[in-house]
């Protein structure tokens, strides 16, 4: 077994409003900052034991389908480093 | 024969559903998700709140509690089951239902009164209305804007699942009526099957006359037989 560090990023799908974020955005602006777009992810990071970089991979990936995400507003992406 | 309310740590709509499925003559209680559904509920409700206090999204860790595995086998098994506000994140993170329910357009909280839409009147929840009727319930909820794919919308519409739409006070569906930024101003859709519906207004808090407004009598009747 090796020690990993999996990392989930979860975000809104591309179209799906962001209110949050277009504040966010909003408020940057009012503080003199120029900027087109902002965009904001969730990150989580998990320390876990696997056999492989593959199969650390694949528990990330099966606890952001259970939790992490919700697949009808979210994308999300994982990777994985030996910690 | 009683309606579970089931209370989650962070509910605070659970008493208020109890007392009001009471006014309209049903037997009901308050059920702690930790000590699991009765035996032979007549119904359940997923009540209104901050379950979880909304960690992760409203409804995900609710939506992934043990107790709605029995909530599920109880669904399928025919019981009526009414998701309401924070209960309907929750019915839709457990799958009960279609989409998901994410920050308003205003990404304000709000708290208002609005007007919905019968759009299928072939309900348990709404068969004292005609399709077309416009009711008038409150809302009260951070995260109550109607997000679904393109395709399930779709299978939605063509299965007359969505249950209510906001609109106007004469019935028009419009922009300005839609008070969270709703896709296609769903208000409240059914599940698989016709008996399972959730809702982001609280009909629960239109029960007396001296409050406002008892159109939501006529959907709590739907626990009766």
């Amino acid at each position: 077994m090796t020690a990993y560090t999996a990392v989930v990023t979860v975000r809104l799908k591309r179209g799906v409003l962001d209110p949050e974020a277009e504040t966010t955005a909003h408020a940057l602006s009012r503080l003199g900052f120029e900027l087109d777009e902002l965009r904001a992810a969730d990150r989580f990071e998990l320390d876990l034991d696997a056999a492989s970089e593959d199969a650390a991979a694949e528990r990330a990936d099966a606890m952001a389908e259970r939790l992490l995400a919700n697949p009808t507003i979210h994308d999300y992406t994982v990777t994985v480093e030996p910690r | 024969m009683t309606v579970s309310v089931i209370q989650f740590g962070g509910s605070n709509c659970d008493r208020d559903a109890v007392r009001a499925l009471r006014d309209v003559g049903i037997d009901a209680e308050r059920t702690w998700h930790e000590d699991g559904l009765p035996a032979d509920p007549s119904g359940i409700v997923l009540p209104g709140g901050f379950s979880y206090g909304d960690y992760l999204r409203a409804g995900a860790m609710a939506g992934r509690a043990p107790v709605l595995e029995g909530v599920r086998d109880a669904a399928s098994a025919g019981v009526p089951v009414l998701g309401i506000c924070n209960g309907a994140q929750v019915g839709c993170e457990a799958g009960l239902t279609p989409g998901a329910f994410t920050t308003n357009a205003s990404a304000r909280f709000q708290c208002e009164r609005v007007h919905l839409r019968v759009e299928n009147s072939q309900t348990p929840w709404t068969r004292s209305f005609e399709e077309g009727d416009v009711i008038e319930l409150p809302i009260a909820h951070g995260e109550g804007r109607f997000e679904i794919t393109d395709d399930e919308l779709a299978t939605l519409d063509s299965e007359n699942r969505v249950l209510f739409r906001y609109c106007d006070a004469d019935g028009n569906v419009t922009r300005a009526a839609n008070p969270n930024g709703s896709t296609d101003a769903v208000a409240g859709v059914l599940g698989e099957r016709d008996h399972v519906a959730v809702v982001m207004p609280h009909p629960e808090r239109a029960t007396l006359a001296e409050l406002g407004g008892t159109d939501g009598r006529a959907i709590l009747r739907g626990f009766a037989e």
